[in-house]
């Protein structure tokens, strides 16, 4: 390898707004503040020392749980409403091309890609394909369902006629009955885990990896890419 | 429809004094919830209306509804509403037997068609064209439609009749159904239980036989002021449970103290029932009071969600029954594991590659 430092030119795309970018954001925040407190109202911590009185540790992690549950559900109505007057990134999370034969063809590059078998991942503007449709299935159908069962468990604690009752209680009779609604919330927290727990390495990963740019893309909004081959 | 009592003079024949019948009324009044103004409302209505025939059938069950039923806690409550049953139909309770007690039975759904109620204890099995559960030497199932077909409105007493219970848990060899699917064009009112509490059951039917109406019902067709509720909203333990205090072994200093039953699997927090408010044997206790968890008996299904010592349900599409943690952790570990390999890989890939960047 020579020493002389090789010319690079790199091309930059505003692909995410600010809307979108500080929604991903608040969303992560919400989703870990999710994770931690509803995994501590599954399997609380050890017993509080003193009266009951002098201690609230059960309603306080309640209580950070339900705000997040709410920014986290206020925050995806934005999302969906910026799908609607946001560019055309903004709608590639909601709207994946399930009837694009190159689409597909595209997924089978991208998943060779990370087994080795491809040298170099194409460039995208949005999200690859492989990306959209973890997000769609793993990401968008998962955190409907967390907030569907979330506030269906929410009008319980609100009681019989409430706002949340009202509109989401129909979801217990339809699962069963309470307990499975509880089983199925928790059960969808580890689904959103693994969703994250690969969608950060893959970010990390490709970030190093790839010919683009990706968490600097998701904190500035600009896609810069590193070389000047096509596609 | 022919000339019948009102439901006072039946007490009064019942050898009832005036003074204990007004009480009753307030007792009710209280019951239901209806507040002090409303024990003069009863009172009128029953000593105008005629009384409701109510026909009680017995379906595949073990008759722990009608003990329940029969140790209401006010004497009075269980003598008044008793009377005026088993006047009628109840084949456990009433005094005649045999073809007898089948020609009542036959007789008061000719005579008050559309009129009388019918309480369902039990439940049908269909398997066998319903051979599993013979009354009078014809399928259970027979009777209950035969007697639903005439019925005002049918009560479905217990998590038998409004959900199936325990014979109808996995593997339910005799297909024993909720009468929800037997009974399809009639108001069911569901009051689910293993058993109902005794308080809910006569607090139901006499409100029903007041007011000549239903109570209001949840969704799933519960009396809203029964089981509006879950144990876990009105349980006394709950400040426990708020401040983090819990039992964690049967045996320890938390079980002494009467801390929250959440991690010995208490089922509270999932059932709508009120024996928190209402509790059992007269007001004296409830199981939670005693120190158990609740196991969630008049919830749907309740025998096949797992141990009665676990909050959650297993999941038992996943091979073994598993719960939603050991699922959880199991995938997590799976996928860290896969993404550590990876980037191992992609690192060895990326260092040997180096050569060839641009
Ligand atoms: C709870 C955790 C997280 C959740 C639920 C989550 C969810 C999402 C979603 C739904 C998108 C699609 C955005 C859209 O199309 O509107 C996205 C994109 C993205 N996220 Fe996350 N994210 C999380 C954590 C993170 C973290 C920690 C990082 C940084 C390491 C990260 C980096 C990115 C990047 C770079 C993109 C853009 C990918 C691309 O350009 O194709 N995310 N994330
Ligand atoms: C990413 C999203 C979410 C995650 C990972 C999550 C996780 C959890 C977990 C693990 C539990 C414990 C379940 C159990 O063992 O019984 C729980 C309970 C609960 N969650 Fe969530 N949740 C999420 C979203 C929401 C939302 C949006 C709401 C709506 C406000 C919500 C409301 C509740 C309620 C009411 C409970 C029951 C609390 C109790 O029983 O005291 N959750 N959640
Ligand atoms: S003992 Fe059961 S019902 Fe009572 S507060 Fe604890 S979890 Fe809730
Ligand atoms: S406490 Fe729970 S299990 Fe016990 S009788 Fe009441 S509802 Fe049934």
């Amino acid at each position: 390898m020579s020493d002389e430092l090789k010319q690079r030119k790199q091309t930059a795309v505003y692909v995410y707004e600010a809307p979108l970018r500080l929604w991903h954001w608040v969303t992560v925040f919400s989703i870990v503040t999710l994770c931690v407190t509803g995994y501590f109202i599954g399997s609380p911590l050890p017993s509080q020392p003193g009266e009951a009185i002098d201690n609230y540790l059960m309603g306080y992690i309640r209580f950070a749980h339900f705000t997040a549950g709410y920014i986290l559900a206020i925050g995806f109505i934005g999302r969906i409403y910026w799908a609607f007057v946001g560019n055309s990134h903004a709608r590639e999370l909601f709207l994946p091309p399930f009837f694009s034969r190159k689409w597909w063809k595209e997924i089978g590059h991208e998943l060779r890609w990370y087994l080795f078998l491809e040298k170099t991942p194409r460039k995208y503007i949005g999200h690859n394909p492989l990306a959209q449709l973890a997000m769609f299935f793993f990401f968008v159908l998962g955190n409907t369902f967390m907030i569907l069962t979330g506030f269906a468990l929410y009008g319980e604690g609100l009681g019989a006629g409430s706002w949340a009752d009202q509109w989401f209680g129909w979801i217990i009779p339809m699962m069963g009955q309470s307990q499975d609604v509880h089983t199925w919330h928790h059960l969808g927290m580890w689904y959103l885990i693994t969703f994250v727990m690969i969608h950060v390495y893959v970010a990390i990963r490709e970030d190093i990896m790839s010919r683009q740019s990706l968490i600097s893309t998701m904190v500035g909004g600009w896609r810069m890419f590193k070389d000047d081959r096509p596609d | 429809m022919p000339q019948l009592e009102t439901f006072y003079e039946v007490m009064r024949r019942q050898g009832i004094t005036r003074r204990s019948f007004l009480k009753y009324c307030s007792l009710t009044a209280a019951a239901l919830g209806l507040g002090p103004t409303y024990a003069p409302q009863i009172a009128h209505a029953m000593e105008t209306k005629q009384r409701t025939p109510v026909l009680w059938l017995h379906g595949l069950e073990c008759t722990c509804c009608s003990e329940s039923f029969i140790r209401s806690a006010h004497p009075l409550v269980k003598d008044v509403v008793l009377s005026m049953i088993s006047l009628d139909y109840d084949d456990t309770l009433m005094a005649s037997a045999g073809h007898q007690a089948e020609a009542i039975l036959e007789e008061t759904i000719q005579k008050y068609k559309g009129e009388y109620i019918l309480a369902v204890e039990g439940n049908p099995p269909l398997n066998e064209d319903g051979m599993f559960c013979i009354v009078g030497g014809k399928p259970f199932l027979d009777q209950l439609k035969h007697a639903a077909k005439d019925a005002k409105a049918v009560i479905a007493w217990g998590s038998c009749a409004s959900w199936g219970c325990v014979q109808a848990a996995r593997p339910n060899p005799t297909q024993a159904v909720p009468i929800h699917k037997v009974i399809t064009d009639k108001p069911i009112i569901k009051v689910p239980g293993c058993p109902p509490i005794a308080e809910v059951m006569t607090g139901v039917i006499t409100y029903m036989l007041t007011f000549g109406k239903l109570p209001e019902l949840d969704r799933q067709g519960r009396p809203k002021m029964f089981y509006g509720q879950r144990i876990h909203d009105k349980c006394y333990r709950r400040p426990h449970f708020d401040a983090g205090q819990f039992v964690e072994e049967w045996d320890d200093e938390g079980a002494r103290k009467g801390y929250c039953l959440y991690k010995v699997g208490c089922k509270g927090p999932t059932t709508y029932n009120a024996c928190s408010t209402v509790r059992w044997n007269e007001g004296v206790s409830f199981p939670i009071q005693a120190g158990h968890g609740c196991i969630g008996c008049s919830e749907d299904g309740f025998w096949d969600k797992g141990s009665f010592y676990e909050r959650l349900s297993n999941i038992p599409q996943f091979g073994i029954e598993k719960n939603a943690d050991e699922i959880g952790t199991a995938v997590a570990g799976a996928v860290g594991t896969a993404i550590a390999a990876h980037a191992a890989v992609s690192a060895v890939k990326r260092a040997t590659a180096k050569g060839d960047q641009e």
